[in-house]
């Protein structure tokens, strides 16, 4: 975001705001809050804080509302402006801020000495400053007295203090016009002619100003202040002005303002000379009446939400975390509802699942939540009274009481206490001990509450640890109440496999979420379906440990003789006839418009962290208005690489006689198959299998030795020549954005070109498939005959492989492609590999591989098995040196 | 040689090529299977409460375990190894009733990891070592709610973290570091407490040390756990004009890589990562192996975006052993001329060009 001009928020300011002052008088920091919001859902980019008021404690206010301001998102994503004319009120905002702040405001007012110190103290906290036109005589009022004093103070900032001149701002004053005092004619004049000139002569300085107090004489008549106002911007903004305190989204347009009354308030603002001879401010004060009819039309915050149905209101508050309606909202659910707790039960559950889930997809940040949450608990306070009336007056039953604590040694606990709130709506009692908190004393207070449920949360691994030991512990002590584990970092399988076998006692039960938590909570204090619940997770956890432990069986391997007879049946009765050529035909400077219309633009946005399938994503509620902008911004660019030949796109496509040999396959010069012209190799599946599923090899796919005639194509293609000139000239304007998106877009159409090839090889090329249709979505979800596995890919994860793939294609000669020593293609934007045409060929992963296939793979490459081991270490199922050592 | 002479060498080396951070000391602590005797040592023998798990005070009471490991980390290839001092704030150490241990664990734990520098330095003299003085996050933060109820209470005040910073910079710094390395942040505001800690230190005369300073990305939303984006966070705290910034911890590789390319176009000072061995799995472990982390960080090296690499949760020796050959020779990450703005931040960065 790079504006022209910064609006400041001014109505979260005492002196600017009546309203906003009550509220802080009298503690209702929520409404206070709201009023925050509205400035900045209208626009403000920061937001000015001011508690400068005689009867309130300016510096208690200041720290209380900074402090809730720091829990709302919605208002904290901006920065702040902490005004104030005492310094240890500023301080003390100083120190409640995580963000770069702008102290509003310093001053050589009492002396250098004190502006040194306070401008020091900026700097040390991480502050912009905003430097009154104001010295030991008083407050600049003509443009002459503006620039010296801004000059001077620029000039101590910068040279004595080491003050970044970025982060200054000057504030030469703005004071009313049409006050109908001679003196006073001029202001207007004197600050723009004062903001022209400091910004002439003191580089990267700001000038900001308090635009109100320019139309002050004009109270009561709002349009023509913004009037005032309008005009006034208009002409400092020329002059450069960067920032001001208005309320935003208040103003009118320039253009917009009665021709009429324009005219008159520039004559002020500029101090001009009538043509008629009259004074412009009698001609002002004369016509104003006329424009005051207008009712302020100031433009409110987004409110649309507001039209929709009430669990959708509901929904929309939660997920926002906006309590200023949900009392009404509430209300309003509770009378359509036949009992207050359906209203808990229904919409607002369904709205914190919602919650659950953004949070959960990343969709929402921590803070967010915890607002959700608060939005939550003031729905169920509003509901309290109307509940406990329905059961006439008994004193409050509740379902169950719940201890909740995150463990010793972990600080999260956003998940636990949403899991509390939800809990608590839920009529069960909850005693949250907070975070930290050691087993010792999660059991005392356990027992000294007598709760019916222990859970705890944890969120970072060592947590893990702790939540063995106190299960362990409540064994040793004899517990036998139920206990919950929860937390980002716990697993069903975790719980299953550690912490339910240390507590035999009681039973441990996995929550995943907090969706989870009142259905096992509500089942596990139910006489009825307690005993069922409990028997049926243990069951569960038994299953999943047997899994695991099978799990670890897995990691035995198949011998590899035993493995290749259990080799894929491949019906070969069903080969594919001979491709239109044997040998290799390359292409030079593929038509890119061609291959536009094949790129897949999921993994597009991926790439840019931005997760979710095209073109879904474009409508997506979160990430939909970045991936639009995105997109926007990668067609505009594909357009330009195809039409200035950015790029330029060149492939070799391949097909030979071959034949499998055990695990290679064995590619022949010609048809008499006598010459063999090169093997590929390629490395079989030794996991543990089930009877039925064979062992899977890409040699399976082709027909053996003295069988069915049968060939094997390959490919290598490229969209990146000039790539990396093309990201290296926008890297060296300073353009990493285009750098970036250039270098994605030429992954794609490299992508896009290997899906191309792969079309025009099973149509036309190859020809086994002549009449297939194009349809970008069928090519993308793969549902085609054939594969094209790449070397260093989960079927064949031997990247060496791709040297005599190269060597077959002679690719380096005919497509430019290289192969870097560790055979990466370069450039970047290449796709190579392999074309297996039968029917029943399709994709897998080897997984892990034992020592006697690697030992068998060297022999067959001539390499030694030191060098087999390197290459294939991602896959090994072994380690290598302690084998060596054994074997030693 | 004095430890400005060293901090010059630090400088020069970091200009000629990428530096090696260690990796992580909680695997490596609990790979020695450390008994509550062990912890307690005959200092704390009679001491209330468990110490097994507070691996800092082993810097008093097992030295020989935390001087082996900064040996095998520097032999691995590391250039800079980090004092075990992660948790050795009065406010972290209030949980085991070792405040008053504090200044003891941050000097001996300082002391340590310089005489490992040094010896090694002695030993390879092309290849300086360095020793960084760790100061970890804290278990109360200054921008969120420590109550769900009321969104402005917090448990500490910034003038508290303050303190509890300064002092451990104070005895970190006459232990011997040569650089302080405020990491795993969560919250931007607890760093800026400990950034004016250790520039006040200074200004009362404490001979300057570079300050490195390494942020967390917590989770796929991209954000602090405090809230804010990488650029807002490095906006908040360019005011220390720290010798690096980075991030660390809570993510592997592959998905901070993003984060640490957007500092790299940003940050006009060195880029640092010392990333997760990949995300744990369901048993909380790290099965990122050394040469599947090698390989992501030695696309981040080529790619230009990185000056320091290291490891942080899960990582071992051979993690590092494996990253330091990736890296070497390869030229580090040139800094990036950025116009002159101001740049101010929220949880979102705001820049007025």
């Amino acid at each position: 975001m790079r504006p022209l001009f910064v609006n400041i928020g001014e109505r979260t300011n005492v002196t600017g705001s009546a309203k906003f002052r009550k509220l802080v008088a009298d503690g209702q920091y929520g409404e206070a809050l709201s009023v925050a919001r509205q400035q900045v859902e209208a626009g403000a980019q920061v937001i000015d804080v001011n508690m400068d008021e005689g009867l309130l404690d300016s510096k208690a206010a200041m720290v209380t509302f900074l402090n809730l301001v720091a829990a709302e998102p919605d208002i904290a994503r901006v920065p702040v402006m902490i005004d104030s004319s005492k310094w240890e009120v500023i301080e003390a905002g100083l120190r409640c801020v995580q963000g770069k702040a702008i102290v509003n405001s310093i001053s050589m007012k009492a002396g250098e000495a004190e502006f040194i110190e306070q401008a020091r103290k900026c700097l040390r906290y991480g502050a912009a400053v905003v430097v009154m036109a104001f010295d030991e005589v008083g407050q600049a009022d003509t443009a002459d007295r503006k620039v010296e004093i801004c000059e001077r103070a620029y000039r101590i900032l910068v040279d004595q203090v080491g003050f970044p001149p970025e982060d200054i701002i000057f504030d030469p004053n703005i004071f009313a016009v049409a006050t109908g005092i001679d003196e006073h004619r001029n202001y207007a004049v004197d600050f723009i002619e004062a903001t022209r000139r400091i910004k002439q002569l003191l580089p990267h300085a700001r000038i900001s100003g308090g635009v109100s107090n320019v139309s002050f004489s004009f109270r009561g008549n709002e349009p023509v202040r913004r009037a005032i106002h309008s005009v006034f911007l208009y002409h400092a903004i020329n002059a450069g002005m960067d920032m001001g305190i208005v309320n935003a989204g208040d103003l009118p347009v320039y253009d917009d303002i009665d021709p009429e009354l324009r005219e008159v308030v520039e004559d002020v603002i500029l101090n001009r000379t009538r043509a008629d001879g009259l004074d412009p401010t009698e001609r002002l004060v004369e016509i104003a009446p006329n424009y005051k009819g207008d009712k302020s039309q100031a433009k409110a915050p987004d409110l649309a939400w507001r039209e929709q149905p009430v669990a959708e209101r509901l929904s929309h508050a939660l997920v926002h975390g906006i309590t200023e309606f949900i009392e009404a909202d509430t209300e309003e659910a509770r009378l359509q509802a036949e009992r207050p707790l359906h209203v808990i039960e229904g919409p607002l559950m369904d709205g914190m699942n919602v919650v659950g889930d953004l949070f959960g997809s990343g969709k929402m940040f921590l803070p967010q939540v915890v607002k959700s949450a608060r939005v939550m608990k003031q729905a169920v306070a509003w509901l309290m009274p109307f509940m406990e009336a329905e059961k006439e007056g008994q004193e409050r039953q509740t379902a169950g009481k719940v201890l909740m604590a995150t463990v010793k040694g972990d600080v999260h606990d956003i998940g636990k206490n949403i899991v509390g709130v939800v809990l608590q709506c839920n009529n069960y009692e909850v005693i949250d001990l907070g975070v930290m908190v050691p087993a010792d004393r999660i059991l005392a207070e356990a027992i000294e509450h007598n709760v019916d449920i222990i859970g705890l949360s944890g969120l970072i691994t060592p947590s893990l640890d702790e939540m063995v030991y106190l299960a362990s512990e409540m064994e040793r002590r004899g517990f036998d109440r139920p206990l919950l584990i929860g937390g980002a970092t716990t697993s069903r399988t975790h719980t299953a496999v550690k912490i339910e076998p240390a507590y035999r006692r009681g039973s441990t039960t996995y929550v995943l979420d907090a969706s989870r938590a009142v259905g096992v909570v509500s089942n596990l204090l139910s006489p009825t379906e307690k005993d069922r619940f409990q028997a049926e997770t243990r069951a569960e956890y038994v299953r999943i440990r047997e899994q695991f432990a099978r799990g670890q069986d897995q990691k035995n391997r198949t011998p590899i003789d035993v493995a290749r007879a259990n080799r894929y049946p491949t019906d070969f009765t069903l080969t594919q006839p001979k491709p239109s050529f044997i040998g290799t035909r390359s292409f030079s400077s593929y038509d890119l418009s061609d291959l536009a219309k094949y790129i897949d633009w999921t993994p597009f946005f991926a790439s840019w962290e931005l997760v979710g399938h095209y073109p879904a994503i474009l409508e997506d509620d979160v990430v939909g208005e970045a991936a639009r902008g995105l997109f926007k911004d990668a067609q505009a660019m594909l357009e330009q690489i195809v039409h200035e030949r950015w790029f330029e796109a060149r492939g070799v496509v391949g097909f030979w006689p071959a034949a499998a040999d055990g695990d290679d396959i064995v590619v022949y010069e010609d048809e008499s198959r006598t010459v063999e012209k090169a093997r590929l190799h390629t490395l079989r599946q030794q996991m543990a299998r089930t009877a039925g599923k064979p062992h899977l090899a890409l040699a399976d796919f082709i027909a053996p030795v003295g069988g069915a005639p049968d060939y094997i194509g390959g490919f290598a293609v490229t969209a990146g020549h000039n790539e990396i000139e093309i990201a290296a000239r926008f890297k060296a304007a300073g353009d990493d954005y285009n750098a970036i998106l250039s270098a994605a877009l030429g992954d794609r159409l490299a992508e896009a070109f290997a899906e191309a090839m792969h079309f025009r090889v099973r149509q036309e090329l190859w020809g086994y498939a002549p009449d297939e249709a194009f349809d970008i979505e069928t090519l993308i979800a793969e549902k085609y005959v054939g594969i094209r596995p790449a070397p260093g890919y989960p079927a064949q994860p031997d990247h060496t492989e791709k040297a005599t793939l190269f060597s077959l294609l002679d690719a380096t000669a005919q497509t430019g492609i290289e192969l870097t020593e560790s055979f990466a293609m370069t450039p970047p934007s290449s796709v190579s590999g392999l074309y297996f045409s039968h029917p029943q060929a399709h994709y897998f992963g080897v997984g892990r591989i034992d020592r006697d296939q690697v030992a068998d793979y060297a022999r067959r490459k001539g390499m030694d098995l030191a060098t087999a081991e390197r290459w294939l270490s991602p896959i090994l199922a072994y380690d290598p040196l302690s084998v060596a050592k054994d074997a030693a | 040689m004095s430890r400005q002479d060293h901090i010059a060498r630090l400088k020069q080396a970091a200009k000629e090529r990428i530096l090696i951070l260690d990796g992580s000391w909680g695997v490596m602590i609990q790979r020695q299977g450390l008994t509550e005797a062990d912890f307690r040592g005959e200092r704390f023998k009679d001491h209330d409460g468990q110490l097994r798990g507070n691996n800092d005070l082993l810097c008093v009471t097992r030295p020989d375990i935390i001087a082996g490991l900064h040996d095998a980390y520097f032999e691995a290839g590391a250039d800079i190894s980090e004092s075990n001092t992660f948790s050795a704030t009065t406010i972290a150490q209030a949980d085991y009733g070792l405040q008053s241990a504090v200044w003891d664990i941050n000097y001996e734990g300082a002391r340590l990891a310089r005489e490992a520098a040094d010896r090694w330095t002695a030993r390879t003299p092309d290849k300086p070592r360095f020793a960084a003085g760790s100061m970890g996050p804290l278990n109360v933060m200054l921008s969120m709610s420590s109550d769900v109820n009321d969104p402005g209470a917090r448990k500490v005040t910034f003038d508290q973290v303050y303190e509890a910073y300064r002092e451990q910079a104070a005895a970190l710094h006459a232990g011997g570091v040569h650089l302080f390395l405020v990491e795993t942040i969560t919250d931007t505001l607890n760093c800026k407490a400990a950034i004016k800690a250790i520039l006040d230190l200074q200004d009362e005369g404490a001979e300057p040390l570079p300050i490195w300073i390494s942020g967390t990305i917590t989770d796929r939303s991209g954000r602090t756990l405090s809230g804010q984006t990488v650029e807002a966070f490095w906006n908040s705290v360019r005011h220390a004009k720290p010798f690096a910034i980075g991030l660390n911890c809570a993510l592997g590789a592959e998905l901070m890589r993003p984060h640490i390319a957007e500092l790299s176009r940003i940050a006009d000072t060195l880029v640092a990562a010392f990333p997760n061995a990949g995300l744990p799995n369901a048993m909380g472990q790290y099965d990122e192996q050394p040469h599947e982390t090698a390989c992501m960080l030695e696309e981040w090296a080529e790619a230009g975006i990185v000056n320091i690499l290291g490891g942080c949760c899960g990582t071992t020796p051979d993690h590092i052993r494996h990253v330091a050959q990736a890296a070497a020779g390869k030229p580090p990450r040139q800094l990036p001329e950025r116009p002159t703005a101001m740049r101010l931040a929220g949880l979102e960065a705001f820049e007025l060009a």
